[in-house]
């Protein structure tokens, strides 16, 4: 079942097209990736699903619920975790979730029961009494995203959640994101550090210059751009003096040695283990590793958008400083 | 109910962030005492403090409901923090009815700020509650909403002080509070007359020193009126503003 479904979804600002006939649907208990540059239409697209901004032209639905006409309801069901962490400098991290839990009705004792159990769980109890303008920009993203779940949504967007944080802190994040996931809350993410995509999501967008230029499952997305096997093995002597012999008996595969003691073999073909076991067993060299090479999501976007990842991390990194 | 857990928590947030911090309490003290010591100061002949009374409870709501709620808000939009309410399943009329309640509330308490000095110096008997109530409310809603109105054009803080500035000043002459509407030039009677104060004033008037020159069920009609337009304006202009 979807839980979020967009269909040519368009957005102007004046002149400017910020989204463009956007498509694509998300489903219910998935991680959902939506990957690309600045201004791609990432956080525009974010907007109109959460009710901060109207579709110019075509819908954007939650739960069933049109965005641009029963968002209230919509609004119900969701989290909604910013890119920049807005809750209240003057307010303690107890004090901000209690008031977040307010805003959805929550009666007192229900919100600070909520409100302990989460700084509980979020590593925060200690910092509980603190003001929020002295917490850690780490601990900040913590109790955002703590706030984002206060009312227990079925669906959480959560915008970057990671950006400029520590190693350590993101780390806990992304648990925090798989075991929210697990429990059953739907997560709509968008991020620029794609191996946290490829290691959490299910399924990504791509959005490029407004427009999705891919949609699927990671598995799908990475088969597409695989144009040859890779099988690289690993050996406990040096195996430099094989490369010839190996061609010469495999002559469909491109044999390149790394190192001393790896090869990499390439084909265009699936490989086939069996021969190839046989070649070192027969000249008594014991194989310790052998691993099928799969592009990363990285290439995957690479090939597919066109875009230098590097740029791409400049550019977001050098707006978290900001 | 759930809608009016939110409203309190949201009143109950503002009060504590802002209206009961120390800067805007001596605000609320400090603007009427100064209004009413520079009569003292300025004027040759004794002053009469009840006449005085209706101009300076006018200023201390106008000043104190505008500066604060203009500045607020421009200041939770720029820290993103009115996202939070933006986003929260709360009808928009409703959120915007919670977030201009403190400064209505702040406004009214500062209105009792010149009542209670007044009442040190010189004798309150005689004073028609009710209507003065009224007006002390009608005000604040009115001078609250132009807040409101404010906030919704600007973007930084500075710019909200000095577009309040731009409304405050000339409504101090032109509203009846210290020259009488009927010996202004005749040209300028219409600017007045279309200004909200005017009519708040004109209540404070009849029911401190009983000389309002406009009829008291207009003063109230208009004022009321004032109020629902200024409203669906400043919920319109949030809708098309921060609902991009």
């Amino acid at each position: 079942m979807n839980i979020v479904e967009v269909d040519r979804l368009t957005k102007k600002y004046g002149d400017l097209t910020a989204v463009d006939q956007v498509s694509f649907s998300v489903h219910e208990g998935e991680i959902f990736g939506f990957l690309g540059p600045n201004g791609a239409g990432k956080t525009t697209t974010i907007n109109v699903l959460t009710g901060l901004a109207r579709p110019t032209s075509g819908t954007a639905k939650v739960s069933r619920f049109d965005c641009a006409v029963e968002i209230k309801k919509a609004q119900q069901i969701m989290g909604i975790v910013p890119d920049e962490s807005n809750l209240y400098e003057e307010f303690d991290g107890f004090e901000n979730l209690c008031f977040c839990a307010a805003l959805y009705g929550m009666k007192k004792n229900e919100r600070e029961k909520k409100a302990k159990d989460l700084l509980e769980q979020f590593g925060l109890a200690e910092a509980g009494k603190k003001p929020f303008r002295a917490y850690s920009r780490g601990m900040k993203r913590k109790l955002t995203i703590a706030a984002g779940i206060i009312h227990d949504p079925r669906i959480l967007f959560l915008d970057e959640p990671t950006t400029g944080i520590d190693v350590a802190s993101a780390r806990q994040i992304r648990q925090m994101i798989q075991n929210l996931n697990r429990s059953g809350t739907t997560i709509f993410l968008t991020t620029h550090y794609i191996e946290e995509a490829e290691r959490l999501c299910d399924r990504i967008a791509f959005i490029v210059g407004g427009k999705i230029v891919r949609v699927g499952p990671l598995d799908e997305l990475m088969r597409e751009v695989q144009q040859e096997n890779v099988l690289q093995l690993a050996f406990a002597e040096g195996i430099s003096n094989l490369k010839s012999s190996l061609q010469q008996e495999f002559p469909d595969v491109v044999v390149e040695v790394s190192g001393n003691q790896a090869i990499r073999l390439r084909s265009s073909r699936p490989l086939n283990l069996t021969p190839l076991m046989r070649f070192f067993e027969e000249r008594n060299l014991p194989v310790y590793e052998a691993r099928i090479m799969r592009p990363s999501l990285e290439e995957v976007f690479v090939k597919i958008t066109g875009i230098e990842l590097e740029r791409m991390k400049q550019e977001k990194e050098g707006k978290g400083k900001q | 109910m759930k809608s009016w857990i939110a409203f309190w928590n949201i009143l109950l947030k503002d009060m504590r962030n802002y209206y009961l911090k120390p800067p805007n309490i001596s605000w609320g003290l400090v603007f009427p005492v100064a209004w009413t010591l520079m009569f003292f100061l300025k004027s040759q002949t004794p002053v009469n403090v009840r006449e005085l009374l209706p101009g300076v409870i006018s200023l201390s709501i106008l000043f104190g409901t505008t500066s604060v709620l203009a500045v607020t808000l421009t200041f939770e939009r720029r820290s993103r923090s009115f996202e939070r309410l933006l986003l929260a399943p709360l009808d928009l009329n409703f959120l915007m009815l919670a977030k201009t309640s403190g400064a209505i509330l702040f406004g009214m308490v500062n209105a009792f700020v010149p009542v209670l000095f007044a009442s040190l110096m010189t004798s309150l008997s005689g004073l028609q509650w009710i209507p003065m109530l009224g007006a002390i409310f009608l005000i604040a809603v009115t001078s609250t909403l132009l807040g409101l109105f404010i906030a919704v054009s600007v973007k930084e803080v500075f710019e909200a002080q000095t577009f309040s500035n731009f409304f405050r000043f000339p409504m101090i002459f032109l509203c009846g509070l210290f020259i009488p509407v009927q010996t202004l030039p005749l040209f300028l009677r219409p600017l007045s007359y279309i200004l909200p104060l005017t009519y708040g004033a004109d209540i404070l008037k009849f029911s401190i020193n009983q000389n309002g020159h406009l009829a008291l069920s207009l003063n109230f009609v208009v004022l009321l009126g004032f109020a629902t337009v200024l409203f669906a304006l400043s919920i319109r202009n949030v809708k098309r503003k921060w609902i991009y």
